[in-house]
C-alpha cells in the first residue's frame, strides 16, 4: 500500500498564461509512490482549479505575498489544523519568497515539510542578477542593465544596441525596436509589477526549456529539455516536444552542481543559428509544462516530494524524445453555490 | 555528406529532428532520397539510382537533386563528413 499524504499545492491558475498548479496536481495524482490528496490554496475566486474536484479535494484562499509572512504562516497554520499538510509545493515567483522565509518554521512548528532553493539561491538568480550569476558559473547570459526610472531608457544607447527585451521583474518581456517602444514597454510593464525592470540585449535564435530537479547537494534529479511548437500571444506555450539535446543537460547539471540548486527549477535558453547557448532566465519553480516531463517518463513533482521528505532520491536517466504536449481550454460548469463559497468563506 | 544522426522517418515521409524538435513531411521522392542518405550513399549513388528508377534527364535530376540536398543542410539535417 502506498503512503497518504496531504500535500497543497498553489498555482490553480490554469488560464491563457497558466500557472504550474494544475500540472503538478496531475503529475502527483499519477504517482507510483504515493496515495496523495490534494489542498489547493488559491488567490482568487475564479483561478479554475478550485473547481477542478476531481483533482483538487479542497481549496483554502491565502493571503496575497503584500500581507506579509505572518498573515502567511497564521493562515497555513489554520488550514493545517482542518487538514494535517504533509507538504507544501508552493508555484508562484512572487509567493516563493515568503515561503522560503517561513520553510524552517512550517517544519519545526507545524511538521510540514518542502522542497525550495534557499534565499540566497533565490537572489542569485534573480533577472536583475542573472549576468552576473551567469559570469560566476561560466554561462552564457545577454548583457543587462536594470532601469529604475524612465530616464534610465535614453541612457541604454550607451551600452546597448537596439532591438533589446524589456523584462519584468517577476513576469512578462516585450521586444523593444526604438526608445520609444522601449518606454513605452517599461511604463507598462512597472505599472504591473513594479521596478526594476531590466533591459536585456536581445540574442536571436530559437528559444527552448529545460524543466529540472536538484536534491540541494549538487546532483541534478532529473532534467527535461523542450522546445515550444505553438506559443501563445502572450509567449506561452501552447504546445511542445521533448528534445534530444546533450547540451541542454550538460548545461542544467553544471547549473546545479554550481548552486546546489534545490527544488524544480526551469531554465529558459536561446539556442543561436551558430548552436550557441544564452541562458535567459532561471525560474525557481516547475513550469506550466511541468505535466510534459512526467508524460515523458520522468515525474518530477513526485521526486520533489520525496527530496523534501528527506528520502534519497536516485537521478532519472532517460526520458522519451519527441514527446509531445498540446494544451486545450475546456469549461467547466460552475454552481453560483460554488463561486459564493470560495468568494465569501475562503473555503471551498 | 552525412545525415544527421537520431532522425525519426516514419513510413509516410515524416521526419523529426530531435535535437531541436524541427519537423518535416517529405514527398515520396524526397523521403527516398533521405532513406539512401540514412543507408549511407553519396550524391551520385543517389543520382544514379533515381536515374534508373524514374523517366528524368540527368540534368533535371542532377539540378533537382542539388537543390534538395542543399535545403537538408540548410535545415542542418546533412553536414560534410
Amino acid at each position: 500500500m502506498k503512503p497518504k499524504l496531504t500535500i497543497a499545492v498553489s498555482g490553480l491558475n490554469a488560464i491563457d498564461s497558466p500557472g504550474p498548479g494544475i500540472p503538478v496536481i496531475r503529475a502527483l495524482k499519477e504517482s507510483e509512490k504515493y496515495d496523495i490528496r490534494i489542498v489547493g490554496l488559491s488567490y482568487e475566486a475564479l483561478e479554475p482549479g478550485l473547481y477542478m474536484r476531481d483533482l483538487v479535494a479542497v481549496s483554502y484562499q491565502i493571503p496575497l505575498p503584500a500581507a506579509g509572512q505572518q498573515m502567511l504562516f497564521d493562515r497555513l497554520a489554520w488550514i493545517h489544523q482542518q487538514e494535517k499538510l504533509d507538504f507544501i509545493i508552493p508555484n508562484f515567483d512572487a509567493e516563493l519568497f515568503h515561503f522560503i522565509k517561513l520553510e524552517k518554521r512550517l517544519k519545526s512548528e507545524l511538521g510540514i515539510s518542502m522542497c525550495l532553493p534557499s534565499e540566497s539561491q533565490f537572489e542569485a538568480r534573480q533577472k536583475a542578477q542573472l549576468h552576473a550569476f551567469g559570469k560566476a558559473h561560466g554561462i552564457k547570459v545577454p548583457k543587462d542593465s536594470l532601469v529604475l526610472k524612465p530616464a534610465d531608457i535614453a541612457k541604454l544607447r550607451e551600452d546597448f544596441s537596439y532591438p533589446l527585451v524589456i523584462k519584468g521583474k517577476y513576469y512578462e518581456a516585450s521586444i523593444v525596436y526604438n526608445e520609444e517602444q522601449a518606454l513605452s514597454a517599461y511604463y507598462k510593464i512597472s505599472a504591473k509589477w513594479g521596478l526594476p525592470i531590466i533591459a536585456q540585449e536581445y540574442v536571436k535564435g530559437s528559444e527552448v526549456n529545460v524543466t529540472a530537479l536538484g536534491d540541494g547537494q549538487g546532483n541534478t534529479i532529473g532534467a527535461v529539455p523542450m522546445r515550444k511548437l505553438y506559443i501563445t500571444d502572450k509567449g506561452k506555450a501552447w504546445a511542445g516536444i521533448t528534445l534530444d539535446d546533450d547540451n541542454l543537460l550538460d548545461m542544467t547539471r553544471k547549473l546545479i552542481a554550481a548552486t546546489q540548486w534545490k527544488g524544480g527549477l526551469e531554465l529558459e535558453i536561446i539556442r543561436t543559428e551558430d548552436e550557441e547557448y544564452y541562458l535567459l532566465e532561471i525560474n525557481p519553480r516547475f513550469p506550466a509544462w511541468v505535466y510534459l516531463a512526467q508524460g515523458a517518463g520522468q515525474n518530477h513533482p513526485e521526486a520533489l516530494v520525496a527530496i523534501g521528505l528527506g528520502e534519497k532520491v536516485a537521478p532519472f536517466t532517460d526520458y522519451q524524445v519527441g514527446k509531445l504536449f498540446v494544451r486545450y481550454s475546456w469549461d467547466m460548469i460552475v454552481d453560483l453555490q460554488d463561486f459564493q463559497k470560495i468568494s465569501t468563506t475562503g473555503i471551498l | 555528406m552525412v545525415l544527421k544522426k537520431n532522425l525519426a522517418l516514419s513510413e509516410t515521409g515524416f521526419l523529426f529532428n530531435p535535437g531541436n524538435g524541427d519537423s518535416f513531411s517529405l514527398n515520396p521522392i524526397a523521403l527516398e532520397v533521405v532513406e539512401m542518405l540514412k543507408a549511407g550513399k553519396d550524391e551520385a549513388a543517389i543520382h544514379a539510382a533515381l536515374l534508373t528508377a524514374y523517366a528524368v534527364d540527368a540534368d533535371t535530376l542532377e539540378k533537382d537533386l542539388y537543390d534538395f540536398l542543399n535545403r537538408l543542410r540548410q535545415y542542418k539535417l546533412l553536414h560534410e563528413a
